[in-house]
This record gives structure tokens, C-alpha cells and sequence, in this order.
């Protein structure tokens, strides 16, 4: 198939794997401890299981499966709001697919529209105006999540609501930014990653200008990737040149997707239609400063948040999950103590096994083999 | 020879509550929509039971196979195939995969008030033509019609039966260690065609539904090779499920090989813009065999002699462990876990 199998070319992944062995014997801290690289988006962990890349990777190469999707770090509380408006008797709540799932602390929206609430799954921010324009005699609320990746494409749906002078459409605004999350990472006091698989979507619309204070204050690689098997290898062999060669900057291996300056008119529509908050709470990871958006006091009536009323309770998450510990790369996800019993990805606990996208339903859906062998190996007595 | 009888004739275009209500206007309906259509004996005597000669059955083996299934598809109607044509080539499937003849089935149908009388015959001549390529008869049925909104359209029901010849016994749990895996052609045919028809998702090219009756096939694999341990069709779930179910009874580990898969170009595409896995869509006409590791390229060599099965591939193997585990080799020799589906991947595709 064309402009993919270019990009999954078993004979160039040899290449890249000889090139990554090599390059790991020229890293001083290899030796001492295995090096550890974040994968920032949840596309990159889906992708690194979908194609066994991390059992192909030296044992001194670690990925670390990064805050990087969005379902996944929805708060329990903000899935409750979500579930109240479903069931206002006047709402149609559009989602996108995956979010259905998501646990609240009551219920899921899948569980809500079985108990009779109005919940369409849509595509495009863009499908959700449509049913607010077809049927005018309902408030319809689009669930709108994600990084800047999805932003522009809400924004512009506003937009095009105020021009047409639609007043049945808004929506609850759980978009989160990267720049904050990575940094809070960096921040984090447990923190021992060495570099960063930059998030390839979101930054065909930031650009990678962004991170540059990874490299200047953090003194991290990153390099910005693509999601085809052999993007993620190469990238990784960017990253390992930067620190054989002690260097640490910004790099774009997805150059034929990500433009440096990003999406000019995406990010002017996100300027004009959002602003940032002044925190924002994240399942797992707990409160992280100016790391979501809201909606401009300009743009109020598109606002699900001042249109209607909702719970907005705060609650915590599961005591036994520990995915913030996860997603800072401080343990793996089978080391979590409810991996694989209390939580699966039937009965989710904690966040990172929402969504396919999420690390340790990623672990639970294609890792188990591999896992299987890593624990052999670590406890001998066992398998014997 | 009996001589023919007058057939009598619906002159609604419609479905109303009249047709279900056991009176006049639902005997119009039976007799001109299904028993003129399917046209045999068995059915023409309009008793409230097919009756069926044991000795006819006994000829063919010594185990009655008994299956059903209920067909709900939307739409009604898609590239390769509509509910009349599932609704038949299933439950002959279902037969068939067991190793059994199939031989009569019965056809229950849910019409939605308002339903097109055309296109009801449509669905009825589509099933005629299925069961005659199946060489299966339908010898029973049932018409209820439901108020509008409270079923959407036509849902069909068929049961099945056929024998099992002596000494077949195909099961889950007889997959062995060394054992060949085989599929009969491209995978996720089915699952693909219904998303199209349902999105308009402006795709140049049009996938075809796999939809088809498997008995023929089923007989020439078994004439080639008597020894095939497991045989199920992949429908719901796909053949990621199937295999996880060999695995599971047979608590061994059935592992395949990504570049052995077949999978059709336009599927793999609309799968890879969509997220979804060809190996969980839904197929109507593919199966999943297990056969000795000596019998697999006769095995495939049989699969191919037959129109249905041109594309057939030996896809892996049999192997001890990870037990009760599907493992996929991909494309660059890693490895990952082909687990169960959780959820759905599309709502209503059968």
C-alpha cells in the first residue's frame, strides 16, 4: 500500500536496529543503568505494541509510555459532569468513539445512553453542529477533548456556529495543552528519563518551537516523530546520536507532516476562540498549572460550562492506582499492583487502562507475551 | 405431482399491522412473498411444522447439527450481499463448520410496520438463491410484524439443520502442538463493506461483503484432508477472536504471522484512516482451520481448488506456549499478544 509499507520496510528497520546497538555502546550512561526515552503520545505507545517494537530494542533502551492520551487523563469528576448533561432530558452529548468508555464515578457515558440518555458518537467536531443544526429544538453539547491536536478543529466549530448564529450548540471543554504536561514531568523529583519522542499531531499544529526549553533548561533531546514503525526507529537513533554526541536539541524526524512554524491559521483560531486555564486536574497526575483550556468570556454561549449547571465535584482517584508513577516512567505498568487483576481494560481502574492508547492497556492487550518472558527471566524459580 | 394452486397475491406496497395479525391479509403475504418464492414442497403444505423423513437424515451420518441465528444487519442491503443472503449463507456456515451436511432451515422474520413489500420480496429472492447455491431447502417459517420504532425494518431469524457424518468430530480443543493454521481468503472483507455503506466516507474504491455460503468448501477441505482438528467461521469479532478461541480450549498457543495475513489493499487502507484491525472486522465467508502440521499444504491446496477459497494462506502455527495465547509475529519479527476484543469495534454488522 502506498505512502505506508515505505514506512515498514523490515530490511531499513534492521538497518535502524543495528544503527541503535551501535550507538547505545558509544553512551556513557548505558552502562551504568538502562537509558530511558518518553514517548509522549499515546499514537507512538499504541504504535510501539501494534509492531512488538520495544522487544527489538536493546535491553538498555527503555521507552517510557508518556501522559500523551488524552482520554486516559480525563479526571473521574470531569466524566461525571459530562454524564449529568448526557442526561439532562433536552441533551444530545456528541463524543468522539473513545471517550464512550470512560468511567465516571457513576457511570460511563456508554452506561448513560443505555439508561436512556442521547449520546451520539461523531468524527468531527463539525458532525456535532450538524445535529444542532438539524434539530434546533435541542441544546446539543459536543464532549470536546484533547492536546492541541484536536483544538483548531473545535475552535473552528465555534466559529462557524457564531457565524451561522447557531444557539443550541456548546461544548464541555476538557482540551489540555503538552508544554505544561511535559513540564511537570521534568519537574517531577522522581525523574530519571533521558530523552523525549516529541508528539507528532500535536505538532503539526504547535510546531516545534515549543520545546525548546526542553533542550536549553532541561538539557533533554527531543525529537519530534512520526508514528510508521520505522519513524519511531529512526527517531530513536536521533535521539541516541544527540546524547553520544552530548548534545541535546529540538529535532523534527516527521518532517513531511510537521511544519517548524506549526499551523499558522489552527493556532490563531485557538488564540481567538480559547485561554488557558489556571490549572487543570489530570487523572493520575493530579493538578498541573495552566495545562487546559476554557473557552473566552467572548465565545460564553458555546460555553457547556456557563450553560448549564453541573456537579463540577472533584473526586480522587483510586487509592490502589498508580499511574502517576507509571506515566513519570518511575515503575512499569505490570508493576503496578492492580495491573492485570483489579484493573483491566473490561473493568478500568486507573487511567492508563481507558483507552487502547493508554500504557498499560497497550501492556495488557499486546504486551502479555513479552511480559511473560520478562517476568520469567526476573524470577527463575518460577518458571522452574 | 401436485398441480399448482392458485397463489394469492398482496396488493399493499406496505407492511401494516394487518400482516402480523393472522388473518387475511398476513396469509397473502406468506404465500406471496416466501412460499411462492421458495417454492418447494415441504413449505407448500403450509402445516405448522415442517415434517421431515428421519431415513433422509440417517443417510447422510449419525449426529443432527442444530444452530441459530438472528440477522440484523444495517443496512438491509450492502455491496455483496443483503440480510437474506447473511441470513441464509450463516446458519448454512454454522452447519458447516461442525463437518455436517446442512440440509433444511427455517426462516423466521420481524417486519417493522411501513416496510417496502418490494423489498421484502427482494430479501426472499435473495434467500431463495442462497439456499439453492447451498443446496439447502427452507421448509419452515414465521412472519411477525411489530409496530413502527419498535424493531428497525427486518430482522430475520434462521435455524439450521444438518448430520454429521460417522467418525467427524471437529472441536475447539483439538488443536495439537505443530499443527497448521489456515485461513480461506482476505480478511475483513465484511466488517469494511458495512462501515462504507453506513459513513459516507467518500472512499474511491468499494469493498465487497464476503458474504457466502462455506459448505461447498467445507466439503472439499474434508474430502482432502478427513484429519482437520478445528474449523470455525470467522464472523463477529473476526479471526483474532476465533483463534483466541482454539487457543483457549486447547490451552496452547496459536501463533501467526503478520506477513502471511491476506488482507485486501482498500481494507488494510480504510482500517489504517479508521484505526481499526483487520484481524477483529467481521468477515460472512471466511473461516479459521486447523489441520496436522503434515496436511497443511494439502490442506491448502484443497481451500484453493475451490472458488471460495482462491486466496486461501497458511497463516501459523500451533505451538506450547504462552498457553491459552494468541501471539502475532509482526512484519519486523517482533512479537505481541492477539487478545480478545473489549467493547466493539462496529455495532450491528450481521
Amino acid at each position: 500500500m502506498k505512502y505506508v509499507d515505505e514506512f515498514r520496510d523490515p530490511k531499513k528497520a534492521d538497518r535502524l536496529l543495528r544503527e541503535i546497538r551501535g550507538l547505545v555502546e558509544q553512551i556513557p550512561v548505558c552502562r551504568a543503568r538502562p537509558l530511558q526515552i518518553m514517548e509522549v503520545c499515546g499514537g507512538h505507545t499504541h504504535a510501539i505494541f501494534k509492531w512488538g517494537l520495544e522487544g527489538l530494542l536493546p535491553d538498555r533502551v527503555e521507552l517510557v509510555h508518556g501522559p500523551g492520551c488524552p482520554v486516559c487523563v480525563l479526571p473521574m469528576g470531569r466524566v461525571d459532569d459530562c454524564v449529568a448533561l448526557a442526561e439532562h432530558p433536552n441533551v444530545i452529548l456528541a463524543t468522539f468513539g473513545d471517550a464512550i468508555r470512560v468511567p465516571g464515578s457513576r457511570k460511563s457515558l456508554l452506561q448513560a445512553k443505555a439508561d436512556g440518555a442521547d449520546v451520539r458518537i461523531v468524527y468531527s467536531p463539525l458532525d456535532a453542529l450538524k445535529i444542532a443544526r438539524d434539530q434546533p429544538d435541542k441544546e446539543v453539547v459536543f464532549f470536546a477533548l484533547g492536546f492541541e491536536t484536536t483544538m483548531p478543529s473545535t475552535a473552528f466549530t465555534v466559529l462557524q456556529a457564531e457565524r451561522e448564529g447557531i444557539r443550541n450548540f456548546s461544548l464541555l471543554c476538557n482540551h489540555i495543552t503538552i508544554i505544561a504536561t511535559i513540564k511537570a514531568i521534568l519537574d517531577s523529583p522522581e525523574l530519571t528519563l533521558d530523552g523525549f519522542l516529541g508528539p507528532g499531531h500535536v505538532s503539526v499544529v504547535i510546531g516545534t518551537a515549543p520545546y525548546g526549553f526542553i533542550a536549553e533548561h532541561y538539557k533533554k533531546p527531543i525529537v519530534v516523530a512520526g508514528f510508521e514503525p520505522l519513524d519511531i526507529l529512526q527517531s530513536i537513533v536521533m535521539v541516541l546520536r544527540q546524547l553520544a554526541e552530548g548534545r541535546c536539541a529540538v529535532e523534527n524526524q516527521y518532517r513531511r507532516v510537521v511544519p517548524e512554524p506549526g499551523n499558522g491559521p489552527g493556532l490563531a483560531a485557538i488564540a481567538r476562540v480559547f485561554e488557558l486555564r489556571e490549572f487543570f486536574e489530570w487523572r493520575g497526575l493530579g493538578s498541573i498549572d495552566h495545562s487546559g483550556v476554557r473557552v473566552r468570556d467572548a465565545y460564553a454561549r458555546f460555553d457547556a460550562e456557563s450553560r448549564f449547571s453541573l456537579p463540577g465535584l472533584k473526586i480522587a482517584d483510586p487509592k490502589a492506582c498508580q499511574c502517576g508513577e507509571v506515566l513519570k516512567g518511575v515503575i512499569k505498568p505490570w508493576q503496578c499492583k492492580v495491573f492485570g487483576g483489579a484493573c483491566t481494560p473490561e473493568t478500568p481502574l486507573g487511567a492508563l487502562m481507558v483507552s487502547s492508547e493508554g500504557a498499560c492497556a497497550a501492556y495488557h492487550n499486546y504486551g502479555g507475551a513479552h511480559l511473560a518472558e520478562r517476568r520469567r527471566a526476573a524470577s527463575p524459580e518460577v518458571a522452574a | 405431482m401436485t398441480s399448482p394452486r392458485t397463489v394469492r397475491r398482496v396488493r399493499d406496497t406496505r407492511i401494516t399491522l394487518a400482516h402480523g395479525s393472522g388473518g387475511k391479509a398476513m396469509h397473502d403475504l406468506i404465500e406471496d412473498v416466501f412460499v411462492a418464492t421458495f417454492d418447494n414442497a415441504d413449505l407448500d403444505a403450509l402445516e405448522d411444522q415442517a415434517r421431515l423423513p428421519l431415513l433422509e437424515l440417517t443417510a447422510h451420518g449419525d449426529q443432527l447439527a442444530f444452530t441459530t441465528d438472528s440477522y440484523v444487519v444495517d443496512p438491509l442491503f450492502f455491496a455483496g450481499g443483503d440480510i437474506g443472503r447473511l441470513a441464509v449463507a450463516g446458519t448454512v456456515n454454522d452447519l458447516a463448520v461442525g463437518g455436517a451436511k446442512p440440509l433444511y432451515l427455517s426462516c423466521a422474520i420481524i417486519a417493522e410496520e411501513g416496510l417496502d413489500i418490494a423489498l421484502l420480496r427482494r430479501v426472499a429472492c435473495s434467500m431463495r438463491d442462497t439456499a439453492a447455491e447451498a443446496g439447502v431447502k427452507l421448509v419452515t417459517g414465521d412472519t411477525k410484524v411489530v409496530p413502527r420504532g419498535a424493531a428497525d425494518k427486518l430482522f430475520i431469524n434462521t435455524a439450521g439443520i444438518g448430520v454429521i457424518p460417522k467418525g467427524m468430530s471437529i472441536a475447539a480443543d483439538r488443536a495439537q502442538l505443530g499443527d497448521a493454521i489456515l485461513v480461506n481468503g482476505t480478511i475483513g472483507d465484511h466488517g469494511v463493506a458495512i462501515l462504507q455503506e453506513r459513513a459516507d466516507l467518500g472512499f474511491a474504491t468499494k469493498v465487497a461483503s464476503d458474504c457466502r455460503p462455506l459448505n461447498g468448501l467445507v466439503a472439499t477441505l474434508l474430502a482432502a484432508c478427513p484429519e482437520v482438528h478445528c474449523l470455525r467461521d470467522a464472523t463477529r469479532g473476526g479471526v483474532a477472536t476465533v483463534l483466541n478461541e482454539f487457543a483457549a480450549a486447547a490451552r496452547l498457543c496459536l501463533r501467526i504471522r503478520e506477513t502471511a495475513l491476506p488482507i485486501r489493499d482498500e481494507v488494510r487502507g480504510v482500517c489504517e484512516l479508521l484505526g481499526l484491525d483487520p484481524l477483529y472486522m467481521a468477515n460472512e465467508g471466511k473461516l479459521v482451520a486447523v489441520v496436522p502440521g503434515p496436511d497443511g499444504e494439502r490442506a491448502l491446496a484443497a481451500l484453493r481448488s475451490h472458488p471460495y477459497g482462491r486466496e486461501a494462506a497458511i497463516i501459523g502455527e500451533v505451538e506450547e506456549a504462552p498457553e491459552e495465547t494468541v501471539v502475532l509475529t509482526t512484519l519486523f519479527g517482533g512479537s505481541r499478544i492477539l487478545d480478545m476484543l473489549v467493547g466493539e469495534q462496529l455495532p450491528r454488522i450481521c
